[in-house]
Parts: C-alpha cells; structure tokens; sequence
C-alpha cells in the first residue's frame, strides 16, 4: 500500500467515524440482516448455485432491459423504415437502410457519398481516435513520471490533474467554447504578446484541433491516476541496482519503467480508445459538429438522424449504430488480441 | 516558510538542478495554470455583467461602469471620463444617448448641460460582482427543487449501484463456475455501447415499463456499471479465500459472508465507487432530459438548461448557471479528494 | 384514549375537507418556450384564469426551446406529453393535435379571427380547430441606425435591392470600424423570403417541392459571394453542422453587425438588450428581383390529442384565446397579433422606447408586402424538410466543403429522400 492509503485507512478507523458510520448504516444493516432468512432458506434449498444466481440478477437484469434490449430492438430498426416510434408501426424494409449509408462513389471521398454526413462521422471519427488517444496516453505517461518523482504535495498536485474529470461534458464543451470565442481569452492573450488571434473554432483544421485538445484536458487525470499507480508498483530496488551499475535515468526509463509499465499502458489505451470511439458530448458543445461537418462524429450523426430532427429516421440511425458497434468490437478483440500475445512474451 | 521553501525547491539530484528538474517543474506549473484556469477564468466571467462580456480585450476582474445619484434626477446616473474639445478631461454623469452625441451633466453642478460625441468618453469602471446573472435565474426558476431532484437522484442511485455492483463483483470473483467468463464479457460489451445511440429503444422500453417521467426512470437504467463491477471484482479478487472458507465451515450463509465480511473489506473500493458514481449520476444530461417532462421531477443539470430559449444564448446566464452546475462537484471534491486520487491509485492495478 | 383517537379523526377529517377542494381539481400542464417575456405574461394571465376557475390547477412548464424541438416529438409520437404546448412545427407534427372544435363554446369566433392561420396547423382541407397563433411573425432586416449615422451614410428607402444595400452595409461596416456589414440568421426559413424575392417558388400548385430553382440558386449565390468576400461572417454560417440554428443576437446587441436579418420576434428582446445603447430600426424588406418580401411565421398553441381533460384544455384555449387576453398579451410581449379583429383595430404597445414603435411599424407594414407563397409554406406539411435540406448544403458551400453546384444537387436528392421516407 501506498503511503497515501495507509494515512487514509487510519483516518476512517479513527473513533468518532467508527460511531458515525455505526449510527448511519444501522438500518441498513437492519434490512440486510432480515433479507438474511429468506436467502439462508434459498441457499438451503437449492444450494449454492442459486446465491450465485441471485447476487448476479439485479445486475444482468437491468444490463439485459436497459441496454441489451435496446440493443436488440435497435437492429430491428436497422431493417425498418417509416418514422413510426414503436416497432409494430414501422415498415420492414430489409437492408435498405445499409444499402443507403454505403451508397458511396467513392469511399475515400465523404463527400461522394449519398449519407454524406455519416461518412464524414466515420473519417472524423477515425481521425479523432488516431490522433487523440496517443495524445492522452502520451501526456498522461509524462504527468504520471513526473508526478512519481519524491515529492511532497503529491497529494494536491495529482488533485490538480484530476480537476477536469469532474466537470460534466457540457461543462467542458462550455469552459472552452467561451475561451476560443473570436473575442475570447485566448485571442486576448495572443494579442497581448503582438500575435494575431483568429476565430479558431471557425477554422476545419483548428476545430478538429480543439476537439482533441480540450478532450485531452478534460481525461487525461483519470489516466494519469491509473498510471501513476502502475508506476508505483514496480519495486524501487529495481532501479537502486541500475543506479549502483551506473545506468543513465534515460537508459532506466527505456529498459525498466517503460516494459514494466506496459500493461498498465494498455488498460489506459484499450479504455480511452472505447471512449475516443464513442466522443459525442463535449465536441457536440464544443463545436456543433463545424465547422461544415470538420468534427462532426458519428454519435453525433447517429443522434442527430435518430432524435434530434424533427423527421427521425430512427431505421438508418439505427444501421448507422450497428454498424459503428461492429467496428468497436473488432477493435476491442484486436487489442485484447494483442495484449493476450504480449502478456504471454513477458511472462514468458 | 523554511518548509515551503525547502518544498518549492526540493529537486533530484541534492542540490544542482538537473535537466529532468526543470522539465519536471516546468510541467507541473504549465498544468496547474491549464487544468485550474479556464474554470477561474469561467467564474470571473460569470461574474460580469452582459456588456462587460463582448468587450474586447476582456478585462480580468468583472468591472462595471460607476453610477451616481445626481441631484435633479430620478435613477443612478453613469459616469464617464470625458476628452472636452479643449482638451480637458472631466468625470461627468450621462443623461442619455442621442444618435452619436450623449447629454452629460457635471454630477456636482447639474445645471448645465453639456453634449459630448460618444467617441471621446470612456467610462469610469469599478470591480463589482454582476451577482444578478446567478440571482436572477434562480427567481424565475426553482433552483431547490432541481436541487433536490438532483440529490435524490445522486444519492439512491448511488446506494443502488454500490449494492447492486457489489453483489455481482462478489459472485464473478469468489465463484467458479461455468459462464463466467460469458458473463464478464457480456458485461465488458455494454461498455462499448454509448448512450445517444440507444437512446430512442431505451426510450420506447422506458415508456412501456410506465417509467416514464418519473426520477426511477432516470435512476434505474443507470445503476449497473461496467466500470463498477470491474473495479470491485478487482479488489475483491485480493481478498484472501480462506476468510470466505472459514465463514463457511461456521455455517454462515452465503449472503452473511457478503454481507459482514466481504463489503467491509471492500470499503476503499467501494469509496471510490461511490464517488464516481456521484460524479456521473450529478452529470448525467441526456438520459434525465429524454426521460422527465415535468419541470417539478427536473434535475439541476436539466432544469438549468431550460432557460435557454430558442433565440437567445445569454452568455451571461449560461456562464453563472455554469458555474452553479460545477460547484457542488468541486466542493465534494476539495474534500474527498484524498479518497478519490488514491483509491483509484490503489483499485486501479491490483 | 378515545379522546385522543376522536382528536385525531376530527383533524383526519378536516385535513380532508380542506383538501377536497384540491382533490377535485384538474391539473392542466401546458409546455412552454419563451424567446423573450412571454412567459412572464402568460404566467400572469393563467394566474387569472386560475382564481376564476379554481377547479382548474395551471402548471406551466417553462422548458428550452430544444426540448420542445426534440423531447415533444418523441413524447408525442409514443401518446404522451402534457395538455397544451406552445410549438412552432405545427404543420409537421399536427396529427398530434386535438381537434377543440366539439369542445368550443363559439367555433364561429376562432374561424373569424384565426381563419387563416389555422391551416397551419392542420391538415390541408380538415376544418378541426387545434389551437391558435400566439403571435404572427414576419423576418426582415434590423440595421444599427447609429452606426449609419457615424459613418454619414444615408439608409436605402423601401424598394432598394439588394445590390443597393451591400455595398452601403460595406461602407458603415470600413468606416466605423464594425466586424460584420452583414448577418443573417442561420436558418432556412429566413433564407427563403429573400429566395422568393429572386423568384424562388419553394412548392408548385400540386404541392411539390420544386427545390433548386433558380431563385433559390440566385439568392444561394449571393449569399456564398457575401461570405468570401467578408460581408457576411464565415463563422456563422459555416461554423456548425447540419441544420443547427444560429442567430446573431448577441452580435448585433454589441454593435458588432450593421444588419441582422432576422424577425418581428427580437423586438422585445432588443428593447431588453439594447435599451438606449444605440438606435436599432427595422427597415423594409431588400427587393430582389421579384419581390421585396419577407417570410410569415409564428408560433401557436395547441392542444395536445392524447390529453385525459379535452373539456378544461378547451376551457383554458378559450380564455388564452378572447380577445381582451390576447390583446394584453400581445401589446406586453411586442409581438405582432394573429388575430384579425386585433389586427384590425390595432394594439397599444407596451413600451416608450421610439425603437420599438418604429419597429413594428415597419413589420406591419411587411405584413401586408408578403408575398402569397411566403405566407403557404407554412400550411406546407413538409416545409420543415425544405428549409433544413436548404440550409445543412448552403452552410456546406459556406464552409467550403461543397461547391455550389453539388450543394443544389444534393438538396434535391436529399428533400426528395426525406419526404419519401415521411411518407411510408
């Protein structure tokens, strides 16, 4: 344990909190303890099975009505058409709605395509993962060293840095758009120091550039975090022998942080790949998806086709949808695929 | 001061600075200043008034133009510094604007009325908090209310979760049996699905479960985390079987074991879960605004969004209501903030 | 004992009776959006209506105008929502209205002084009564008359073109210093009345949309020339996606724009917002080279199908509807009136402000200057479809990923898509 945890154990173990969780959880603890006889009875009767299948249930349960059933439902849109909400309404169509989003002349070209917006999603998105996501693993890694260093105040400078990932996306999207505003204070500093501002949100490569910039900000202590604390797991008498052998910190960080690292690294990649994937929020506030549809995503495509219009084409929403979950889990096999294979070379 | 002083100081390497040392410090000072900033720079924002917003370059501190009783006249009067023809400069108070020439009157001597073009006057500011911007919302709009909707929501959400999550965590790490690793999966794959993209189904199976506009539909789809159960599968796997062995061979029951002995010991976790599940269900926008249509079930997110009209972005509300939405997270989060850095540090890797 | 068991049944029964009052009542939500005080008054009219009827209890929901934009249409489609709504899609979404005609004491009032305006809202040769227009709406032009003044340029008369306004806009924008010349609200329904000016047909007689023509592509021309050559700002238009609204309040309200295009509906809210900083006019409509017209618009009040109290929804439209409430209504929120008898005998506005009074003169006299399409496109059950192909390709051209030609192209395809998959 770190040091930290330790003087946080203490804390809570302290008198007066022992009384006061004492005297907050008791009736909690007043139901759990009558729940007790009919589970003891269950136990009894069909043995041990049956409590797994019990402390299991709520949860699948409300994964199956509330996000596997919508999924379901979902690619049962995918093959309707109409604007109909409830599935006995609509029309079925077949694959017309897949052959629409592929209807392309050119695939390298959006613009070629007849669902030119959802193609512009998908490069948008593309982009966005590609550059992003090395972005905040890489700040992150280098938050994470730095704050490794023997320092006190580790406590408050690791807070600092994981300030942003309370803020709600709006709350970002909002904070930024005010400061890139034409007569925001970002402008305002620039021309302070004799440079020109510009109206950066209205620029197709600066947009793109703030989207993945102020994504960063706003995620990058949650990884910092969980980094940090892989760094904290390697023994520090690994690094007292490279010392003694006269390694150079350089050489230290190459051959002993970094491999032993890895794993870590990749939790932090696989994670913030799922969510560079599924980007919507903050972007969406940021900058509406412009400008044109530079950093329009294809959540925000798939939102806008299937809720927000006023005439929603829940089926090609829907396809869209599908088609997107496909991708995510193709990657997500492959980079579980990769981590597998690594795993085994290390222990190996 | 010797101690911050030697904490300011303090580098690698005893007493040179070396490369690394200033790479370091440099970063930690660029992140402070880009982490905290903009949120300072929101709350100073919203703290000026509608103008005092579109001036360019924005001033740092909220400044508003100095207004005086004048005698003779009924409301304040504001006060402007004045370049007369001759070249003189005056503090004189504005009547009103005509066109391109504004009425001034000396505030001392208010006889005399003198016209000055608007380009030569400039006006006489002071820092003064526009505490209107957050005041005047929070009339039309009822801000307990959204207040406690938001509460209730947070905090039987957040019960739910840690119970609901803990007991799954408990059956996926302490037992062995077939499907398992089904199940895991089963969960790792709703991960991957974000929320806009089922928006509508979860609507349609809200709405035929009668959950619809009520603060259970906006509670119960978002109780069972992925992340939840993962993390406390974790920590749980670090619990050592002969604990739950040994309870057994004393015929305690299944839910005792998780009941007395596990979910004690998962407490850090579970800490740490219950602050991020906080967090989120605080946050939470899109679902509770599909879900609720009346304006009493509103959350505080949800409720402070809908005063904006179709026609008008008044950034000047926008930012206050903003920094209304942020405080409570910033509060809970000054004061946890121990629990939440280094229970993540200790859950995330075990 | 038996003392404290009858204490406490006589308070049982009083708390009852107190409260009967209270059980009988009919809770009647109405969603509402405001754009600048509406619901501040109408607050205060129900807040009337409530102490003449106490059977009734009013619940006026204020929400975003999103919600009403997005939610309402998905609670609708699903049989819920509240009673009554204030909405502005009432062409394409009016399968969801209750038809108040059985319910009405007076049919005969709504149709003498709605007439017109209630086939906005219904379905093109059904006689139902579904609400009324809370205000009428016309777009048009408002300049920075302080600016003009500033700069020593005279403002173009009724009748000047379009041709003749640039090039002045241009001038007070270099003289004075001021970022934008012009601004246009960016929407597909303000394009449109210019498009008509250009002789832009929008529908045919069967109701077909004839979707590009050449009006449309004169008037598209201009406006993606006004961009590149600064007189209009990139950021505006071209700055978000799709059919995403963006208006230049805020702008014009900071003396940052010379004309904002826009509409009878920012009155209130510049008399608000501006108050003495600067002198704000309407001023007629620009001509192109057919017309010199603007486009109706408004929004209205319904009631919503799926409501269990069709009886108290009629009541209370009723009261919102008599002439005295609207009249107060109307000359409180500066709006101009849907209601032909109000129309005709004309409003005493609220307001001291010389701005204002200027101000709806001049939309009042654009009433009578529209021309007849732009008054049917908004009976037009698919206008919405238009004016959001319309807009997502020309902010496309403005953000420089289409040109002009593959942007008229694909707004044909894209209605025709739109109202095919409507139509299923």
């Amino acid at each position: 344990m770190t040091e930290d945890t330790q003087r946080t154990t203490s804390a809570t173990t302290s008198t007066p909190w022992v009384g006061l969780k004492a005297a907050a959880f008791w009736p909690l603890r007043l139901v759990m303890d009558l729940v007790d006889r009919p589970l003891a009875w269950l136990q009894a009767t069909f043995g041990q099975r049956a409590m797994v299948v019990f402390f299991l249930l709520p949860n699948l349960a409300i994964f199956g009505i509330f996000v596997m059933l919508p999924l379901v439902i979902n690619v049962i849109y995918s093959f309707t058409g109409g604007s109909a909400l409830f599935l006995d309404e609509r029309v079925g169509v077949g694959f017309e709605q897949y052959q629409t989003l592929f209807d392309c002349r050119d695939f390298t070209d959006p613009f070629s395509c007849r669902q030119d917006a959802f193609w512009a999603g998908v490069y948008n998105t593309l982009t966005f993962m590609l550059l992003q996501v090395p972005a905040v693993a890489l700040t992150a890694l280098i938050t994470a060293l730095v704050l490794n260093r023997e320092m006190r105040g580790r406590g408050f400078w690791r807070a600092i840095f994981f300030f942003p990932v309370l803020l709600s996306p709006v709350v970002v999207g909002l904070i930024w758009k005010w400061i890139l505003e034409r007569n925001g204070l970002l402008n305002a500093l620039l021309n302070g120091l004799g440079l020109e501002g510009t109206v950066w949100l209205g620029d197709s490569f600066w947009a793109m550039f703030w989207a993945i910039f102020v994504s960063t900000w706003a995620h990058m202590g949650f990884y910092t975090l969980i980094l940090l604390a892989g760094l904290q797991s390697i023994p520090r008498d690994l690094y007292e022998a490279a010392a003694m052998d006269g390694t150079s910190r350089p050489r230290a960080l190459l051959r002993i942080t970094l491999p032993l690292l890895w794993p870590t690294m990749l939790v932090v990649l696989i994670l913030a790949l799922i969510r560079a994937v599924q980007i919507f929020d903050e972007v969406y506030v940021l900058t509406g998806g412009g400008p044109g549809t530079s950093t329009q995503m294809l959540v925000q495509y798939i939102y806008q086709t299937g809720f927000a219009a006023l005439l929603r084409n829940l089926g090609l929403a829907a396809a869209a949808s599908i088609l997107m979950g496909l991708v995510l889990m193709v990657l997500t096999l492959l980079q579980l695929g990769i981590a597998a294979r690594r795993s085994r070379e290390v222990a190996g | 001061m010797g101690a911050v002083r030697r904490f300011v100081l303090r580098r690698r390497g005893g007493d040179r600075w070396h490369w690394t040392d200033v790479v370091a410090w440099t970063w930690l000072v660029l992140g402070l200043i880009l982490m905290l900033g903009p949120a300072i720079w929101l709350t100073l924002s919203s703290f000026k008034t509608r103008s005092a917003l579109n001036e360019f370059p924005p001033t740092l501190l909220p400044l508003t133009t100095e207004t005086r009783m004048v005698e003779g006249y009924e409301e304040p009067l504001e006060l402007y510094r004045v370049t007369l023809e001759d070249g003189e400069e005056r503090v004189l108070a504005q009547v009103r604007r005509v066109g391109i020439v504004a009425q001034m009157v000396d505030p001392d001597d208010p006889g005399e009325r003198i016209d000055v073009p608007i380009a030569a006057r400039e006006p006489v500011r002071t820092t003064e908090l526009a505490t209107e911007n957050y005041t005047e919302p929070l009339e039309r709009f009822a801000f307990l209310t959204f207040f406690y909707n938001s509460v209730f929501v947070t905090v039987m959400a957040t019960v739910i979760t840690l119970i609901v999550n803990s007991m799954a965590a408990f059956a996926l790490s302490k037992y062995q049996f077939r499907g398992r690793g089904t199940v895991l999966i089963f969960i790792l794959a709703t991960l991957m699905v974000p929320l806009p993209v089922i928006l509508v189904p979860i609507y349609v199976v809200i709405n035929y479960l009668n959950l619809f506009d009520s603060l259970w539909g906006v509670i119960l789809p978002t109780v069972a985390t992925p992340t939840g159960v993962f993390l406390l599968r974790q920590y749980m796997l670090t619990i050592p079987d002969e604990l739950i062995e040994a309870a057994r061979m004393d015929k305690a029951s299944e839910w005792k074991i998780y009941w007395r002995i596990i979910l004690p010991l998962t407490a850090p976790a579970l800490a740490v879960l219950a602050i991020f599940s906080v967090m989120w269900r605080w946050n939470d926008f899109l679902w509770p605004l599909v879900v609720l249509s009346q304006r009493e079930l509103y959350t505080l997110q949800v409720g402070l969004n809908a005063f904006a009209g179709e026609l008008n972005v008044q950034w000047h509300y926008v930012l206050a209501m903003t920094v209304l939405t942020m405080l409570p997270v910033v509060i809970i989060f000054v004061f946890l903030q121990r629990f939440i850095t280094s229970g993540v540090a200790s859950t995330g890797m075990k | 004992m038996a003392h404290r068991h009858l204490k406490f049944a006589l308070t049982l029964l009083a708390g009852t009776l107190l409260a009967s009052p209270a059980l009988a009542q009919t809770e009647i939500r109405i969603m509402w959006y405001s754009d600048g005080n509406e619901g501040e008054v109408v607050a205060d009219l129900l807040e009337r209506f409530e102490a003449e009827h106490p059977e009734i209890d009013i619940v006026l929901d204020e929400v975003a105008y999103q919600t009403i934009q997005e939610n309402l249409p998905v609670q609708l489609e699903s049989g819920r929502g509240p009673d009554i709504a204030r909405v502005t899609n009432l062409q394409t979404l009016n399968e969801h209205w209750l038809d108040l005609r059985p319910y009405l004491d007076d049919p005969a009032y709504w149709e003498e002084n709605f007439g017109s305006f209630l086939d906005w809202m219904r379905p093109a040769g059904s006689d139902a009564i579904p609400g009324f227009v809370t205000q009428l709406t016309v777009t048009g032009p408002f300049i920075n008359a302080t600016l003009f003044q500033q700069a020593g340029v005279e403002v173009p008369e009724q009748g000047a073109t379009w041709e003749e306004w640039i090039p002045a806009l241009r001038q007070v924008a270099e003289a004075t210093g001021v970022p934008i010349p012009l601004a246009m609200d960016r929407s597909g329904h303000r394009f449109s009345g210019p498009a008509i000016s250009y002789g832009a047909q929008l529908i045919d007689d069967e109701g077909n949309p004839v979707v590009p023509d050449d009006g449309i592509r004169a008037m598209a021309e201009n406006i993606v020339n006004w961009h590149q050559d600064g007189t209009m700002a990139q950021e505006l238009w071209g700055g978000v996606s799709g059919t995403t609204y963006v208006g230049a309040n805020q702008e014009f309200a900071n003396a940052e724009v010379v004309m904002y295009f826009s509409g009878s509906w920012q009155i209130a809210q510049f008399a608000n917002q501006i108050g003495d900083a600067f002198d704000w006019w309407a001023v007629p409509n620009p001509c192109g080279t057919a017309a010199c017209t603007g486009m109706a618009g408004g929004a209205g009040l319904v009631g919503i199908a799926y409501t269990e109290h069709p009886e108290e929804v009629a009541t209370v439209m009723e009261y919102l509807a008599s002439e005295p409430v609207i009249r107060e209504f109307t000359a409180r929120t500066l709006f101009l009136p849907a209601h032909a008898g109000l129309a005709a005998s004309g409003v005493d506005y609220v307001s001291d402000d010389p701005n204002v009074a200027r101000a709806l003169d001049v939309f009042l006299a654009e009433v009578g200057r529209l021309e007849p399409k732009a008054i049917a496109m908004q009976a037009y059950r698919f206008n919405s479809i238009l004016y959001g192909a319309i807009i997502t390709r020309l902010g496309q051209v403005v953000a420089g990923e289409l040109t002009l030609d593959d942007a008229l192209a694909r707004m044909e395809v894209d209605i025709a898509d739109q109202i095919a998959e409507a139509s299923r």
